[in-house]
């Protein structure tokens, strides 16, 4: 009862949000928050770090990019085939990481993600430094016109609140049990006569999918892909935001990208401009020493404390 | 053939050589269809060894590994587990993050056919709610359905993990060291619920506890630096000088 009160206020909140906020922030920071909460399906419910996200979040950013201007397709096509794209990346990266543990793990996805930023820099659909530029937005379905902020809002609302809320749904489905049991204990789900490495692929094909998502639905926001989006600071980035937010919760890593999005854009224009890494980087140590389960982490034991 | 309807396992010049240090050697190993089958032996005789080869944990250097006349000597982990032999582990081995019903459900859950289900809600899985309830009686756990199994005291995690094991319905099944760790009470509780879950099974065990093995098992092989030493009935064996001598040091 309590949770759906709390699920329709935070929907009210969404839907007036963009009267009271500049809705092209809102967009980014809904962009971020999938992003985060796509990471956080692999790292939080499959027990694996990977550092090579930013490849499936910029890489489909140019591949929406390529179909929206070169092929012309509809902005929903643009979007999905962005998707479809980064979960083809992860597949070809995740056969070649998921045998091996911990560090391995992450040192492979830092290196395929790597290369995959190498190309992205020689490869000429791209544009290399500068970028694809002057995206069009289209329309939602043919009939809205996405150049009105406002509208987009509501669609890219739309678009992450259908991530989310799929990567809520395989947390609590059949496969994401088995998945949690292999993230607990991989021996014994393997006597239990589970190939696990084939769950574990399947939720990195997963991520990357939804990270795509994320990525392409930002590139039509901004109507930019850039190589930005593909650098392994991007890479680092999402780690923060998770862990920050709470590794293993819903709500963590949308939090958490909500926090570093809003700190980036008002420190941007502030005195501390040129600091902004510094100033992450304090925040990350705090969060690491003080409050290791993140935000929501905390806050969730505390209220379990309390009552 | 009658020789392989009554044995459900045979192994042949089984051998496991690590880095020039041969754990298990020549082993040959014949367990009986329903019968109760201890793997006894001193510290570092190679039992647990013996149990990562047959469940290919571990791939062993020589030898062959047949399952009901079939070669299992190449298959994977996942594979036999598949195919009925579920072991356990020295260490309980449970899920500790999560409840007691949803561990049993898991071992369930695969034989449903759903567990690449992603897009599927939490009632896809609620059809096997009844049969996890009564694995769970069964070794005396309803009270602790919802229990996040962390929180559990050792003797349960181990009954939570026969309840477990159980849920595949395996034809052999391999316990390591079932009640290691385990106070008096605990050990007598195990030791009455193995006996109830054998029927129309076997089972293979390493247990330290001869007064355990006394009582449960029908066969027992005694392993010494990676070798058979002598095999019988608790009788048979244990008045076997070899096997005092092999626990005991040379009686001086």
């Amino acid at each position: 009862m309590k949770t759906k009160l709390a699920y329709l206020l935070l929907l009210a909140l969404l839907l007036v949000a963009p009267f009271l906020v500049y809705p092209v922030f809102l967009m980014k920071l809904l962009c971020f928050a999938l992003f985060a909460s796509a990471f956080n399906l692999i790292l939080g419910y499959g027990g694996l770090l990977s550092f090579g996200h930013a490849a499936f979040f910029g890489g489909a950013g140019y591949f929406t990019g390529h179909a929206l201007k070169v092929w012309g397709l509809p902005t929903e096509l643009g979007i999905l085939a962005g998707a479809l794209g980064a979960a083809l990346m992860g597949l070809a990266i995740g056969q070649l990481a998921i045998r091996r543990h911990g560090i391995y793990f992450a040192m492979i996805t830092l290196a395929m993600a790597q290369m995959a930023y190498f190309l992205f820099v020689t490869s000429s659909f791209t544009g290399g430094e500068n970028g694809l530029q002057g995206i069009p937005r289209g329309t939602a379905l043919g009939l809205f016109d996405l150049q009105n902020n406002l509208t987009l809002y509501y669609f890219v609302l739309a678009i992450c609140a259908l991530g989310i809320g799929l990567i809520a749904r395989t947390v609590r489905s059949p496969f994401g049990q088995v998945l949690a049991a292999i993230r607990d204990n991989e021996n014994r789900a393997r006597s239990l006569g589970y190939d696990i490495e084939r769950y574990k692929l399947l939720a990195f094909v997963l991520s990357a999918g939804l990270a795509g998502l994320a990525g392409a639905t930002k590139t039509v926001v901004f109507q930019l892909a850039s190589l930005t989006d593909v650098h392994w600071h991007m890479s680092g980035e999402v780690v923060l935001m998770t862990l920050l937010g709470g590794l293993g919760t819903l709500a963590g890593p949308a939090v958490g990208a909500g926090v570093i999005v809003t700190l980036q854009n008002y420190l941007a224009s502030g005195p501390l401009s040129a600091w902004v890494p510094v100033v992450l980087g304090v925040i990350f140590v705090i969060c690491v020493l003080a409050f290791r389960r993140g935000i929501v982490g905390e806050l969730r034991a505390l209220i379990r404390n309390s009552f | 053939m009658t020789e392989t309807g009554d044995f459900i396992l045979q192994t042949q010049g089984l051998t496991k050589e690590f880095k020039g240090f041969t754990a298990v050697n020549g082993v040959d190993l014949r367990i009986r269809r329903h019968t109760i089958h201890a793997l006894i032996g001193p510290n570092g005789a190679g039992k647990t060894t013996v149990f990562n080869l047959l469940t290919k944990f571990l791939t062993p250097t020589r030898g062959t590994i047949a399952f009901n006349g079939r070669d299992i000597t190449p298959a994977k982990p996942a594979e036999i587990a598949r195919m009925g032999v579920v072991r356990s582990f020295q260490i309980s081995a449970v899920f500790p993050h999560m409840t007691a019903r949803e561990n049993v459900r898991v071992a369930l859950l695969r034989k449903l056919g759903t567990s690449f289900h992603f897009w599927r809600g939490e009632r896809a899985l609620a059809p096997l709610n009844d049969r996890a309830d009564e694995l769970l009686a069964m070794v005396g756990l309803e009270r602790f359905r919802e229990a996040v199994v962390a929180d559990l005291p050792y003797g349960r995690k181990r009954a939570l993990e026969l309840a477990t094991t159980l849920a595949l319905d395996p034809e052999l099944m391999l316990l390591d060291e079932p009640t290691q760790g385990m106070g008096r009470e605990d050990v007598e509780l195990v030791t009455q619920l193995i006996r109830k879950v054998s029927a129309n099974r076997t089972i293979l065990m390493v247990e330290h506890n001869l007064g355990v093995v006394s009582t449960l098992c029908d066969t027992i092989t005694v392993l010494q630096r990676g070798a058979v030493l002598t095999e019988g009935t608790y009788a048979e064996v244990s008045a076997d000088p070899r096997v005092k001598e092999a626990y005991m040091g040379r009686a001086a």
